[in-house]
């Protein structure tokens, strides 16, 4: 059987699994946010940097590798998802206390379980449009953290192209597939995994505000 | 005069799927890239019209919207400002009307001839104080821009020191398994700055598995403070194919592209020509260009652009040798490394041998700006100490030098005893150079910055994390404490997905370290306050 | 003795609802607490203390001053709840200019019978943008929440109290 070592145990894999599986299979999770199983590892959000044999390297792309030393839980990284949380809180327009998905968002349980009590730094309050067209489906781009889960889904899952990546840099937005650019446009339908894979408040089904009450809620 | 859709049509008739390079076209044509013109693109190449809006809005030099008959891009690399590019922006923005328009972009490689501009994607070095008011002239006289003198467009290569990448080489032509030897023999490394053996890069992508086989020159050389390949480019365009022809030979390959960033436009007719002059049987060699993006010097990233996307650099491994250009093994190599191969494939191998360190062979060229009499292009045998450097192209009185362009390392003068080469100062031949008049926090900031407006936006750390360091350090110019902020961003940069977060804080925390004194002064007014 | 000032900037005085929920404990807390200025006290400047207590953001320049106040007097000063951590609800407005918000409220929106924007000198002029307290000062200690539940509270002035580095756990984080 072959294995690596993540923080001191060790832990079984098979040939084509990333540190990321094996850590989770063994129920020794890594912190993620846009990785999510199933999907097509992507490596963008970095929450899940860890230290394999002296490198950082993000542990959803990094195939394991026969008898590979991982560091996951040192101070050291502990001060870096900390860090690239907070980037996250204040690149964004995230006011969780109006968020329907507060309480169910994986953003806000990573910066919990990580215990971020502030966002340290200046926080940008970038001005997003939002995209209410579509009857069903809402999209606030003042919580998207370009993990592209929704791009995977709608090509991986849905067969279609609704979503992508535009521009660069803080000008980094998600667009739809429509030339008008909004969603009602698209061939999106509400039961698209792409409308459901969301990890923050940033695409929405409408109509279903606040249905969980508080302390019910999915990470409460 | 064609629809736009017709005009894209025949675009796409004449390029073929090559995306980016219609849009590139279509830019020139329009001064923009009509949403008709995408919605064209995206029904005839069945690409998602999102996917093209992606391209468009992730290189700087296309954009949706109109730009006005004159676009104007100041080149904004920290040797512009030293020549005083900020000043003549301002110069120029006060007398454009408004069918013009006036940003700035990263540096555009013409560090040696400085400040330039770019106008509608033309560069235009040289600039002073007259030359701006003649170009505002120009533009109130609406005169086109193909109507402007020639001169204003002149590049030189101020190639101000050749040796043996430039010598003619007259000996017994080695190719195939031969050459790979030689190649490992002269433990050749990949002159981009990384130093990978080269011949372990070619047979490992000779051995891969794959139907095609592809060779990619990466002449996309974006480093600030880098025009070392615009010589090679213009001078030894001929050892470049050749390099390139051998390396698809023993590869395999059938085809070749030459990625050049979009800022080098100049060269165009001189490269086209070249290329037609040169051709070879079984290999054909296409000439890409760039849109204006620094990361698409990051090999996997140069490959996404090719295949006219944006540039976000790849999840690694695969290497691009096994899974490169549209997934087939692919050798990506710098202009340097392809002319470095030619040369010693056509007897240059044992003068190659001889240059050099032990761990280092050869030459290197190296892109020379800054403070100094002679800015320019030299060649010099690795090795080479920076005081060297600093004597041969007349620097007096220098403070500090940059090495390695904004990536790379900053020294101060106890270091000006350190070498060029793969064991001390690797770099892909950006020197700066800095005189005991300057301020090194302006460097950090324009640094800084560069990285802000380069970032690819794919990863959480670069993409808010170099916004932050560019913040950090205008706060401390402000008379703000920044020293235990940017400690804090070198850290978290460290969880960045390429080498282009991981390097975004090097330079700037070299500074902080060796010229504390410059970012004092922001120290001393918080105290006081 | 140990002195403590609390106050709300822009804020709701909700996270001040929510200390008050500590309820029982109050009659201890006070035992070793003086409230110095305070929504409970009416006292209208922050004098010497150990503990300050900051509920809000930044919206206008009297919020400012008397942050810079707070921490002036205050040995320990903790940013109380999502407005003073990252300006909040109020910090909403940030994405439309101030003019505009300033037209909706007093000019434009439904409802308005005379229709004029305040300008009695009296009133302190409105920031550009909401801000959240660590733009103005160094910030202690955050208690997050919207509000922070008593609980966080209670774990806060305890360990304040003590002279302990106040440890949240996790289930008493929260941003809503």
């Amino acid at each position: 059987m072959k294995t690596i070592h993540l923080d001191g145990h060790e832990i079984p894999f098979e040939d084509g699994q990333t540190v990321m599986d094996c850590a989770l299979a063994a129920d020794k999770p890594i912190a993620h946010l846009c990785h999510l199983p199933g999907y097509t590892p992507y490596g963008s959000c970095r929450l899940c940097t860890v230290k394999i044999d002296g490198r950082f390297s993000s542990a959803c792309t990094q195939p394991a590798r026969e008898g590979m030393q991982v560091e996951s839980e040192t101070e050291e990284l502990k001060e870096m998802r900390l860090g690239i949380l907070r980037m996250l809180f204040v690149e964004g327009n995230h006011y969780c206390p109006s968020c329907e998905k507060s309480g169910s968002c994986r953003l806000q349980h990573a910066a919990y379980n990580a215990g971020m009590l502030d966002p340290h730094y200046r926080p940008f309050y970038p001005k997003r449009e939002m995209d209410a067209s579509h009857p069903d489906i809402l999209i606030d781009n003042d919580r998207c953290i370009f993990c592209a889960l929704c791009v995977r889904a709608s090509r991986d899952v849905d067969g279609k192209a609704v979503f992508d990546i535009s521009g660069r840099g803080l000008a980094t937005r998600l667009v739809v597939n429509s030339k008008s650019g909004l969603l009602v446009d698209t061939d999106i339908s509400v039961e698209d995994k792409a409308v459901h894979v969301c990890p923050v408040g940033a695409i929405l089904v409408k109509g279903r505000g606040f249905e969980v009450p508080i302390g019910m809620r999915l990470y409460d | 005069m064609p629809s736009i859709q017709e005009h894209a049509d025949l675009l796409i008739e004449r390029m073929g799927n090559r995306p980016l390079q219609i849009l590139i076209e279509i830019q020139r044509r329009f001064g923009h890239v009509p949403d008709d013109a995408i919605g064209q693109l995206s029904t005839r190449l069945h690409i998602p019209f999102s996917r093209i809006v992606g391209d468009v809005e992730f290189y700087a030099l296309l954009s949706r919207e109109p730009k006005g008959d004159y676009a104007f891009l100041m080149s904004d690399n920290i040797t512009d400002w030293m020549q005083g590019s900020r000043v003549l922006f301002s110069r120029l923005s006060k007398n454009l009307g408004n069918h013009a328009s006036l940003s700035n972009t990263s540096c555009t490689g013409m560090c040696d001839q400085g400040p330039a501009l770019l106008v509608n994607g033309l560069a235009v070095p040289n600039l002073s104080a007259s030359r701006i008011d003649a170009i505002a002239d120009l533009v109130k006289r609406s005169i086109p821009v193909s109507s402007w003198p020639e001169e204003f467009f002149r590049v030189e290569s101020n190639l101000k020191r050749q040796s043996w990448l430039f010598d003619d080489w007259q000996g017994p032509h080695l190719k195939g398994e031969d050459l790979l030897q030689a190649l490992q023999d002269c433990a050749l490394r990949g002159r981009g700055g990384a130093g990978y053996p080269t011949a372990k890069k070619w047979n490992a992508c000779r051995e891969a598995k794959g139907e095609g086989r592809y060779v990619v020159c990466n002449a996309d050389e974006g480093e600030p403070g880098t025009f070392k390949d615009r010589a090679l480019l213009q001078h030894r365009a001929d050892r470049l194919f050749e390099g390139m022809a051998l390396c698809a030979d023993i590869v395999g390959a059938e085809h070749g592209i030459l990625y050049v960033r979009g800022e080098y436009r100049y060269l165009e007719d001189h490269l086209k020509e070249a290329i037609a002059r040169w051709s070879r049987p079984g290999f054909e060699i296409e000439l890409h260009w760039g849109a204006g993006a620094y990361i698409c010097g990051e090999e996997s990233a140069l490959l996404e652009s090719i295949e006219g996307k944006r540039g976000i650099p790849r999840v690694r491994p695969p290497f691009p040798v096994t899974h490169g250009l549209f997934g087939m093994p692919t050798v990506v190599d710098n202009v340097e490394t392809f002319c470095a191969v030619a040369a010693i494939a056509s007897g240059g191998e044992k003068a190659f041998r001889s240059l050099g360190t032990e761990k280092s062979k050869g030459t290197k060229l190296l892109s020379i700006s800054g403070d100094c009499v002679k800015p320019g292009v030299y060649e010099f045998p690795f090795g080479v100490s920076v005081e060297a450097l600093l004597a041969e192209c007349e620097a007096k009185d220098a403070l500090a030098v940059q090495v390695g362009g904004a990536a790379g390392t900053c020294l101060d003068k106890t270091e000006f005893g350190r070498r060029i080469g793969f064991e001390d100062l690797p770099t892909s031949g950006s020197i700066m150079i800095f005189n005991a008049s300057r301020d090194m926090s302006e460097a950090a900031l324009n640094f800084a910055r560069f990285f802000a407006d380069e970032s690819c936006g794919f990863c959480t750390p670069c993409r808010v994390g170099t916004s932050l360091l560019a913040e950090a350090l205008e706060s401390a110019t402000r008379g703000g404490e920044a020293v235990s902020e940017i400690e804090n961003l070198n850290i978290v940069l460290r969880a960045s997905h390429c080498g282009l977060g991981l390097s975004a804080s090097r330079a700037v925390m070299d500074m902080l370290k060796k010229f504390p004194e410059h970012f004092a002064a922001g120290r001393a007014a918080l105290e006081g306050r | 003795m140990i002195r403590l000032a609390t106050c709300s900037l822009c804020g709701c005085f909700g996270c001040h609802m929510s200390f008050l929920d500590m309820d029982e404990k109050l009659f201890d807390l006070v035992e070793k607490v003086e409230f110095d200025r305070s929504p409970f006290t009416d006292i209208k400047s922050v004098g010497k203390c150990d503990i300050g207590l900051i509920e809000g953001g930044l919206c206008n320049e009297e919020n400012v001053e008397v942050v810079k106040a707070f921490r002036e007097n205050c040995g320990i000063l903790v940013a109380v709840g999502a407005c003073a951590i990252n300006g909040g609800i109020p910090s909403m407005r940030n994405h439309f200019p101030l003019e505009a918000c300033l037209a909706e409220a007093y000019l434009d929106g439904i409802g308005i019978d005379h229709p004029q924007i305040p300008s009695d000198p009296e009133l302190p002029r409105l920031l550009d943008k909401v801000m959240p307290v660590h733009e103005a000062v160094k910030i202690d200690y955050f208690l997050p929440g919207c509000p922070p539940p008593a609980e966080a509270f209670e774990v806060l002035l305890e360990a304040l109290l003590k002279g302990e580095e106040p440890q949240l756990p996790t289930n008493l984080i929260h941003y809503d």
